[in-house]
């Protein structure tokens, strides 16, 4: 295990705690405000990556595609809220995650009934299909470099719309006590609409990022998902920073344990032994991690102080 | 919708008369989820050979039930039971995934009708507990691994690093590969089934002194990880070869990726027999993409049942007279030669596969160099029937 493959291994941490926190944004924002448990979310950022296919396939253009996708996930995020979400606010949790794991198997479905059940891909903008390189022979792709530009100023923006406007004072006020907020005047369904629209535009964006990466199929966000509630839970629901800081967390610990816990088991016992139980070890980390945060800090890192 | 039709009419005179002069067949293949290209594949396949026929098998009018295991093994074991219970089938083909033919195995055999798998071919069956009742028309599930590491072997590649998910099916690809293969493993790395971000392992390769990486990562895991190799720069300078990986079900999204990647098969689409290019351009036609194995061996499934009825004239009641000509397996495969072994699953030729855009701009796997010919698995001898 050489210094170079260390720092390597950081730089790809961070890059997946990006495309994480992109997913987990959004999450933590419906989450800690509205108190919703929408596990949709990670269809929503399938339905970026579709939108990225099927925008491309019209314009021909990444960057079309892109700014298109933008408002049709809006779009979309609303009528979901329309439809589904808003007769969902006051009921409990269970039938929340029912409404939505219903969402998730409805979507799904259509999208491979629309685009068939095969894996898709989008190629990346012409101008970033280059790549630095890293090593003697390893190459990282610019477009990488871009998602991470992106994700960071997703980060930076998010934190300027939360702490310096007048929404991102509703949101935290929202997220802090929504009685109070409710009877201060505000309007709180058309707030969590705007948060909800939001969030669904961020998952959107991280789908329409990840398009040229991974590929695009049915189910491709169900995975994310998990690891995008152990980032909020983590972080503390309701928290942009916390969202930010466990992603990197998360990112690194995941890219890191897959690398070094099986080598590290090597030194201790004989390979074979090691590669059965490293990559099972590797794999729990993430969820170990949350266990002990969840132990000395049940609120998660940075959490919104919730009243109710 | 024309065989739909005399489908619906061989059915509804099945109800009317006696069932006698008729055969039915039942197909549970996986067709939700992201592997659904797989079994749609399949479907596709043994209808164009069903539509060849004119709806006939052996003569006899067809009947086929489509059924969705949805990979869940209770569902699997479900659509099953009623196909040999309720609606009393002759022959049931299925399935892709191994573990789904481990979910319908004991029912559909223990009623006694013929189970004939399109695809799985998973070593459970090959040995010990193989089974009269039971039969294989692609591969045991370890031999294009083998295939693979012969290749590797006789292709002198020194230092190979393999890859492939954490579960079953990924060890037992890494065990067939060190079957033949005699050079050094520099590493194999687990990732969790349906990993993503591969940048990682890709690290890890680069920095490795492998000149070739051996991966098995089916379907999307595939299209990311072909992608992610060629963006890293790596395919120029470490030959990628792969099972399950790069083949006509992932090709439409790696596309020029997967350029000059090695894999390893029992037929490709531009296969040079008269059968086989008539078998392409048909599907092609009717169907609007490239056929891979998966279509391939069901459609083979279909003939192979056609000969057997034929056989027997028609008589299905006379279950060893239909097993005898089953394993007779007197059609024309479209891969050419192919026998049954001792255990029921094929012996036939293995090739070297390589990827290459077609004339008309489609990808496709490409046959290449006979690795094995005649080949058998190594399980057909602790069966004994």
């Amino acid at each position: 295990m050489s210094t170079t493959l260390i720092l390597i291994q950081i730089l790809n941490g961070l890059q997946l705690g990006v495309i994480l926190f992109l997913i987990a944004a959004g999450l933590t924002l419906v989450f800690g405000v509205m108190g919703f448990i929408n596990l949709a979310h990670g269809v929503q950022y399938m339905l970026g990556a579709y939108l990225a296919v099927a925008l491309y396939g019209l314009t021909g253009s990444f960057l079309a595609a892109l700014v298109l996708a933008l408002p049709l996930a809006l779009l979309l995020g609303l009528v979901l809220e329309f439809l589904v979400f808003r007769h969902l606010y006051d009921r409990d949790h269970l039938s929340q995650v029912l409404a939505t794991f219903g969402v998730i198997l409805f979507l799904n479905q259509l999208m491979k009934v629309i685009f068939g059940p095969a894996s898709l891909s989008v190629p990346p903008p012409a101008f970033l299909d280059f790549s630095f390189t890293l090593v003697d022979g390893l190459l990282y792709p610019a477009y990488r470099v871009a998602l991470i530009v992106a994700g960071l100023l997703v980060a930076v923006g998010l934190w300027l719309v939360i702490t310096r406007t007048r929404v991102g004072m509703l949101i935290r006020a929202g997220a802090t006590n929504p009685d109070m907020v409710s009877a201060l005047g505000v309007n709180v369904r058309r707030l969590f609409l705007v948060v909800f629209g939001f969030g669904a535009m961020l998952a959107g964006f991280a789908g329409v990022m990840a398009a040229p990466i991974f590929s695009v199929e049915p189910g491709m966000g169900d995975n994310l998902l998990i690891v995008a509630f152990v980032v909020i839970i983590i972080g503390g629901a309701g928290s942009i920073r916390g969202a930010f800081v466990a992603a990197l967390l998360v990112g690194l610990v995941d890219t890191l344990g897959r690398t070094l816990v099986t080598d590290g088991l090597r030194l201790i016992m004989d390979p074979s032994s090691a590669n059965q139980i490293g990559p099972a070890i590797a794999s729990m980390l993430i969820y170990v991690l949350m266990a002990l945060v969840l132990f000395w800090r049940p609120e998660g890192l940075f959490a919104a102080k919730v009243s109710r | 919708m024309k065989k739909l039709g005399t489908t619906l009419a061989a059915g509804l005179m099945g109800l009317g008369t006696s069932a006698a002069a008729e055969v039915e067949v039942g197909m549970i293949v996986t067709l939700s989820g992201p592997p659904a290209a797989l079994g749609q594949q399949a479907v596709d396949g043994f209808k164009l050979a069903l539509d060849e026929l004119d709806g006939k098998l052996g003569g006899e009018e067809a009947t086929l039930i489509v059924e969705d295991d949805e990979l869940k093994p209770e569902v699997a074991l479900g659509k099953a039971n009623a196909l040999v219970e309720s609606e009393e089938v002759d022959f049931v083909v299925g399935t892709i995934f191994s573990n789904m033919l481990q979910a319908i195995f004991r029912p559909v055999v223990e009623s006694e009708t013929f189970l004939i798998s399109p695809n799985a071919g998973p070593s459970t069956f090959a040995g010990r507990n193989c089974n009269p009742h039971f039969f294989v028309t692609s591969y045991q599930n370890n031999q294009n691994a083998e295939v693979m590491g012969a290749h590797a072997q006789a292709a002198g590649y020194e230092k190979v690093f393999m890859i492939a998910p954490n579960y079953q099916a990924g060890r037992d690809n890494m065990e067939g590969f060190r079957m033949h293969y005699e050079g050094e493993i520099v590493d194999e790395v687990y990732v969790p089934l349906g990993h993503q971000d591969y940048s990682a392992e890709i690290a890890r390769i680069a920095t490795s002194e492998a000149d070739a990486v051996f991966a098995f990562t089916p379907g999307g895991m595939g299209v990311r990880f072909v992608r992610q190799f060629r963006d890293a720069g790596l395919a120029d300078r470490i030959q990628f070869m792969s099972v399950f990986t790069t083949d006509e079900t992932t090709l439409p999204a790696q596309k020029d990726a997967a350029e000059g990647f090695i894999a390893a098969g029992n037929w490709a689409p531009d296969a040079e027999n008269e059968a086989s290019q008539a078998f392409v351009a048909a599907f092609e036609e009717k169907y609007g993409y490239v056929p891979g194995g998966y279509a391939m061996q069901a459609y083979d499934a279909a003939m192979l049942i056609d000969s057997a009825v034929a056989a027997v004239g028609g008589d299905l009641s006379d279950k060893d007279a239909v097993r005898a000509a089953l394993e007779a397996a007197d059609f024309t495969s479209l891969r050419g030669d192919f026998t049954f072994n001792t255990n029921h699953y094929p012996k036939q030729d293995f090739y070297q596969l390589s990827v290459k855009q077609r004339e008309d701009g489609a990808w496709i796997t490409s046959m290449g160099d006979l690795v094995f010919e005649n080949y058998g698995d190594s399980f057909a001898e602790e069966c004994s029937m």
